[in-house]
């Protein structure tokens, strides 16, 4: 062998081995990342929580919450979004900030996009301004700055549902939450504003020390408990008597319900009393003898019913099949080897794969053309209903100028009011039928139905409306008729057995 | 000369560490038990764990472990699919890069229809034998989708 040749092959073992030696450090290198990515999944996976601050039942600070709790404080602050989705969501609008009104990015008016609007609502608050809702983050500056506020002077009562209350209640009942109940409803809401400082926070769903869900709301407190009290079932107390996964519904019907200010003292009450249903909320405010306002072109009695979302879930097959509005709305989500629920509350349209694909096996755009059929279903009978109760109250107005009696008139306002409760309940409800599309589709069809028999008794003084002699549905034969009626509707509201 | 056994000596040292380290990791990472048939090694990494609790309460909790549906028989194959899924899965859950919720691929998918029809091929033949209208062999779990576990 030449020394040369000698030499060269010294100097390739040479390389070899320093090749060797990089591709193991690399290894290495690569083995000790995946060594401390596993620890760091098991780290992750025992221990979600670090208490770095202590929380108390008058912590009201989401901030401080979210010191224990950065995952879900960092989805919280993102309902900041404004998102549209195709028949609903908020898109932020520019404006000039007035000395009256501040807020320089507003969301889109809906007066503005369907005037007739302005019509059903003429004479209310409402038919100034009235906007798409935007994301839990706005709810204290939306409800302070409407132009609502500066034609009507609203009591404090509004403020129940536009700010995290929990802590506010306690100050000003000194220690009662109901006490501090009664004297916030009592004060004008330029009085109540200045105990508001943050918007609907983690105290108001949650217990400080075990994390549990639990309603602080006491007008939800006595309107669930009317409402089971018409099912039969006395003294009911969601937070000692409910299941979590109702409670997972329940904390957000404290506020996402129908409502009413009762009497002088404007107590906040959900007339739940004979029942959820349409037609049994409409008797409870016929027997109360309940009006909002009288409507400016007619004279009518009539009602503006709010977003009653948790009514209107409770009719549909999601909260039959024991869905509740967390599982849609704030979807577990996993993070890193951790799974929580997702506190950016939206729509489930923003988030089809993580809200509906836990449970349906259809791909995103079929989930989403689904739910989009259903609105657009609702949104067609809306617009029909809404033209016919604009044709009625055109009739009416006409009629009133005419000289017609007061006496006349009534058949027809109060079939105006029955029409204009039932329209209002879908415009109103946050879903475009989505919640209970069966049941948007009938109210609509006995909205239009309602306005048109209003017209006929505006022609014929001696009309005889058929609404109020409708027979019952007739009821299943077999022995499942001896099942009482009560039994069937609190199958909705509760989940179903194992 | 001195040099080369300079860097044998690193090299064999730094071979030496990363295996060691890598059986270190193995252990750590709990990685005999996806050899077993134990389905709480199924669960380790928490991204099944709705899929475990879920086959606990249904009715082949007694009768079929995670293995038995989710793998072919015989030795080979078992082991292709384990250690396909198991790289996978280990990719999937340290990048986080995964579709959530969870969903079967098209060959894990043909292995669990295959295992149904093992055991119940004889329940089914008589299914097979249908009309030829329909094309293709039916899907046991289209219908039976919650047999194994709550989806």
């Amino acid at each position: 062998m030449s020394p040369f040749r000698a030499r060269s092959e010294a100097g390739a073992a040479t390389l070899r081995l320093l090749a060797v030696a990089i591709i193991a450090a690399l290894v290495g290198a690569a083995v000790v990342a995946l060594l401390v990515n596993i620890s760091e999944r098991k780290a992750e996976a025992r221990n979600p929580f670090f208490r770095v601050v202590e929380l108390d039942d008058d912590t009201d600070d989401p901030a401080i919450w979210g010191k224990n709790f950065p995952l879900q404080y960092d989805h919280y602050i993102r309902t900041v979004d404004q998102v549209r989705t195709r028949f609903g969501g908020s898109e932020a609008m520019p404006r000039t900030p007035t000395d009256a009104d501040p807020r320089s990015v507003v969301s889109q008016s809906r007066l503005e996009e369907d005037p007739r609007l302005v019509t059903m609502w003429n004479g209310y608050a409402f038919a100034v301004d009235f906007r798409e809702e935007r994301g839990h983050a706005y709810m204290l500056e939306d409800q302070a700055f409407t132009e609502r506020q500066q034609v009507v002077n609203q009591p404090g009562t509004c403020a129940n549902c536009h700010a995290s209350l929990h802590v506010v209640y306690k100050r000003l009942g000194d220690g009662d939450v109901f006490a501090g109940f009664e004297r916030l409803n009592q004060m004008p809401y330029s009085e109540a504003r200045q105990y508001l400082e943050h918007p609907v926070s983690c105290i108001d769903c949650h217990d400080s020390q075990t994390m549990q869900l639990r309603v602080t709301r006491p007008a939800f407190l006595e309107g669930i408990r009317a409402l089971k009290a018409s099912q039969g079932i006395p003294d009911y107390d969601p937070n000692t008597m409910a299941t979590r996964q109702e409670m997972r519904a329940f904390v957000c019907g404290q506020c996402h319900v129908e409502y009413y200010f009762k009497g002088p003292e404007k107590r906040l009450v959900y007339p739940w009393a004979k029942g959820i249903k349409i037609e049994q909320i409409q008797a409870y405010y016929d027997e109360a003898g309940f009006h909002d306002w009288l409507h400016a072109d007619t004279g009518a009695p009539v009602l503006k019913a709010q977003h009653p979302e948790f009514e209107m879930w409770n009719q549909g097959i999601h909260a039959r099949s024991g869905v509740a509005c967390a599982d849609c709305h704030m979807p577990y989500e996993r993070v890193g080897a951790l799974k929580i629920s997702d506190h950016h509350v939206r729509s489930p349209l923003l988030n089809v794969a993580k809200a509906c694909q836990t449970c349906h096996r259809w791909t995103e755009e079929e989930l989403k053309a689904r739910a989009e059929q259903i609105q657009e279903r609702t949104f067609l009978m809306r617009g029909r209903a809404m033209d016919a109760l604009v044709q009625l109250i055109g009739d009416l107005k006409a009629a009133r100028e005419a000289g017609r009696s007061d006496a006349e008139l009534a058949l027809a306002r109060q079939l105006q009011r029955q029409a204009q409760f039932r329209l209002d309940f879908i415009e109103a409800e946050n879903s475009m039928g989505f919640h209970a599309p069966g049941e948007a589709l009938r109210i609509l069809g006995e909205a239009i139905d309602l306005a048109r028999e209003g017209q006929l008794a505006v022609r014929d003084p001696d009309y005889q409306p058929t609404f109020r002699n409708q027979a019952a549905a007739p009821q299943p034969p077999s022995q499942t008729a001896a099942v009482p009626a009560a039994a069937l509707t609190q199958l909705a509201a509760a989940p179903p057995a194992p | 000369m001195r040099t080369r056994s300079l860097i044998a000596t690193v090299a064999a040292g730094l071979i030496g560490a990363v295996a060691g380290i890598g059986i270190f990791t193995f252990g750590y990472a709990k990685g005999a038990s996806y050899l077993t048939n134990d389905p709480k090694a199924c669960a380790n990494c928490h991204v099944m764990e709705e899929q475990f609790s879920g086959w606990i309460t249904a009715s082949h909790r007694g009768v079929a472990v995670c293995n038995d549906c989710h793998t072919p028989p015989g030795f080979v194959a078992k082991y292709a699919v384990k250690a396909l899924n198991g790289w996978n899965h280990s990719r999937a859950f340290t990048l986080g890069n995964f579709h959530e919720p969870i969903r079967i691929t098209g060959l894990n998918r043909r292995v669990t229809q295959a295992a149904c029809r093992n055991c119940h091929g004889e329940i089914v033949a008589a299914i097979d034998a249908r009309p030829a209208a329909h094309t293709g062999p039916l899907d046991c779990i289209d219908c039976h989708r919650n047999v194994g576990h709550l989806h």
